[in-house]
């Protein structure tokens, strides 16, 4: 702990038991006076429970991907400190190789079925070697530079990534078939006028064993357990015979995998460009902010909010403005509550 | 009474001044028939100039408010949109705002507009500025960063209202037939004559920014920068000289917003969105952020590169064409924050240490060992 943050410590005051109720009141009256807002604009538009329900399924779907995104910055953030711009452009790596190898010629005989399948798998090994490359060589070299200097080396990776991608791809939007159909139509499942795509389903559940995968990784593996200790403290985990450089490589190969594997299960239900990475790489940043930057299942839970909450959102105003609302909340967020929105006070200092 | 608090200043200010006198004549004179645009075969072009004064001005106050004070704003293009929208929206439409027409054609408009917008942007940095800067390093960049992008999406969306029924920025298209500048009759075009308006507001802003960083304010600011908790127990009012900070980097983009605007004749949203935000970070960070000098450098060097690149990329990399420019762009970036995290200000300033060859300064011991 800084001097700095100890002084602040010392001097702030605790919060009488009455004010955090009359904070309580408060939070519940602007939810309410939310909902009410939606509930009135929506009317405007004749929205019955089935038109909500449809917006919220749709962006359950998107907040999913979100939280990929997310796992993807707390991850790296844990680990090496840094806030990395660079992950937008590996969820557009992914989805944009899986397309290429899907279409490569030498496959073309292969079932659609097993070229998927090596489709998908070689995008995802070939964006986690780029992550892992990107730390060496350009995360590594600085590793002892300031903040900012960092986020604006990931943020030139970022360009470049585009940039290749721009000359490889060009400004096409590309599509990938569904996997359930392994066509371009897929399959819809209906309930009254609530449409959900099967993709959806692929979404939800990639994602949720992705997720699995990584709890094991962390709590039950030896290489999770030194990522771990690195983001509690480098230097004791360095003094345990834990090489922090190699676990911020671990860390970025990880993140990489993650964002590859939400552009992929992302690809059938949009169509992939080149620049699709900087709206979607902000918007889970934004959910890793709702999550308060350093808890991976709150991260997941802000994600799937966000999803939701802009999906609504624009759904009873414009679609134009529907970016406006992720930044709203992080606006918000940052202002009232910087621990997360499921965070305890103590975290506080990081502000 | 001296224009500058430090002698080198002042030099180095005569200097810039007299190479951007120099420039200007050379396009006005055109000796042997040779403009400027010639001198890098026709890579920085004329128009690059007063592009670069133009952002100088912005970068110069996000130099103070990054490099001095130690605030970093990802959102420092909304302040620039901000500057550029309300000089063309009044200037084309001020009859949505019940002003009367004639307005538009007096030769004064545009330019109460400038002071106006400034003003408005600073009191907007104000207001928003109080509560976001109460966060620190990462959490500050990410609140800045969802500002910038919430104002453009506002230009963008014509402020959510509908086109057809009030038209305001334009939406995705802009503003066109903003008008030129005039002083009376005398109209400040062609590009020469902008030219001088436009460096004349550059320098005048790196003066006020040299003197500001020299004087008591400036030294509050980097005391902030070094310790908060520190600066505060030295009775500087932290909040307060981090929000004023933050206000005359916004007044300072405003201006240079107006200045844009009056120069395209057009506003659009594209230059306002996240990515003209980072190009304006960059550019203060190539530069050098702890020197108001890497204003001037940084703008000119990235401006120069991507000129250069737009220019020959088509030669260099065969058949790709000017595609490859974000590329090379971003490689440059990435090895000029990896090799001088300190910007190049600093990187010149270790040169003659690196030649060992200084007089004047106690450092330079070359005379004495040989």
């Amino acid at each position: 702990m800084s001097v700095d943050a100890e002084v602040q410590q010392f001097l702030r005051k605790r919060r009488p038991a009455h004010q955090a109720r009359g904070q309580q009141i408060a939070w519940a009256g602007v939810t309410l006076a939310l909902l009410a807002a939606i509930l009135y604009l929506g009317s405007q538009k004749n929205f019955g429970p089935l038109q909500y329900a449809q917006l919220v399924l749709d962006g359950l779907r998107g907040g999913t991907i979100y939280a990929l995104i997310a796992l993807g910055f707390v991850t790296v953030f844990n680990v090496t400190g840094i806030i990395n711009f660079a992950q937008g452009g590996f969820v557009m790596l992914g989805a944009m190789l899986a397309v290429t190898i899907n279409d490569w010629g030498a496959l073309a005989q292969w079932s659609p079925g097993p070229r998927l399948a090596a489709a998908v798998l070689a995008a995802v090994l070939a964006t986690t070697l780029i992550g892992v490359l990107v730390e060496r060589l350009t995360i590594y070299p600085a590793r002892n530079a300031e903040p900012l200097t960092l986020i604006i080396i990931t943020v030139g990776v970022y360009i470049v990534m585009q940039g290749v991608a721009l000359i490889v791809w060009g400004t096409d939007a590309y599509s990938l078939p569904a996997f359930t159909t392994l066509a371009m139509r897929d399959r819809t499942f209906r309930l009254g006028t609530v449409i959900v795509k099967a993709q959806s389903f692929w979404i939800w559940g990639v994602t949720g064993v992705t997720m699995a995968v990584l709890y094991y990784f962390f709590e039950h593996t030896m290489w999770g357990r030194a990522l771990r200790a690195c983001s509690v403290n480098r230097l004791a985990a360095r003094l345990m015979g834990i090489r922090p450089d190699r676990m911020s490589m671990l860390a970025f190969g990880l993140a990489a995998a993650m964002g590859a594997i939400g552009g992929i299960v992302l690809a059938p239900a949009t169509r992939p460009v080149y620049d699709m990475g900087l709206s979607l790489g902000l918007k889970g940043f934004v959910a890793a902010i709702m999550g308060g930057l350093v808890n991976p299942p709150a991260a997941v839970v802000g994600g799937i909010l966000l999803g939701i909450i802009e999906n609504v959102g624009a759904g009873v105003t414009r679609a134009g403005i529907k970016d406006i609302f992720s930044f709203i909340i992080l606006i918000w967020v940052l202002l009232f509550r910087p621990q997360g929105l499921f965070g305890r006070q103590q975290t506080v200092e990081k502000v | 009474m001296r224009l500058l608090r430090s002698h080198r200043n002042e030099a180095s200010l005569a200097t810039l001044a007299l190479v951007v006198l120099a420039l200007g004549l050379f396009e006005v004179l055109q000796p042997g028939g040779r403009d400027v645009a010639s001198l890098t075969g026709d890579v920085v072009t004329f128009n690059t100039l007063v592009r670069i004064g133009i952002l100088t001005i912005v970068v110069v106050g996000l130099n103070v408010l990054m490099g001095y004070a130690g605030q970093v704003s990802l959102g420092q293009a909304a302040f620039y949109g901000l500057g550029a929208y309300v000089s063309g929206i009044f200037t084309t439409r001020a009859e949505v705002f019940g002003l009367p027409g004639g307005l538009e054609g007096a030769w004064w408009w545009p330019w109460l507009l400038m002071g106006v917008g400034m003003a408005f942007t600073g009191l907007f940095a104000y207001l928003v500025g109080r509560p976001i800067l109460r966060l620190k390093g990462h959490y500050l960049a990410m609140a800045t960063l969802g500002l910038g992008i919430m104002v453009y999406i506002l230009f963008r969306e014509n402020f959510g209202f509908r086109t057809s029924t009030v038209n305001l920025t334009g939406g995705f298209d802009g503003l066109f037939d903003i008008p030129r500048l005039r002083l009376g009759s005398w109209e400040l075009w062609p590009i020469t004559r902008y030219y001088f308006l436009v460096w004349l507001a550059a320098l005048a802003s790196i003066a006020v920014a040299l003197n500001l960083v020299h004087s008591r304010v400036g030294r509050a600011l980097r005391a902030i920068h070094g310790s908060e908790v520190a600066a505060e127990a030295m009775a500087v009012d932290t909040a307060e000289f981090k929000v004023r900070a933050l206000v005359f980097s916004a007044m300072l983009a405003s201006l240079a917003g107006s200045l844009y605007a009056h120069f395209q004749a057009a506003v659009s949203p594209g230059p306002f969105s996240f990515i003209g935000s980072l190009e304006l970070v960059v550019m203060a960070a190539v530069g050098g952020l702890r020197n108001v000098w890497g204003a001037p450098l940084g703008v000119a060097l990235i401006l120069a590169i991507e000129e250069f690149l737009r220019a020959k990329g088509h030669e260099l990399f065969a058949g790709i064409g000017s595609e490859a420019e974000p590329v090379v762009f971003g490689i440059i970036l990435v090895l000029i924050m990896i090799f001088l995290p300190e910007g190049l200000t600093d990187g010149l300033r270790r040169l003659p240490r690196l030649w060992q060859r200084r007089s004047g300064t106690p450092a330079a011991s070359s005379e004495v060992t040989s």
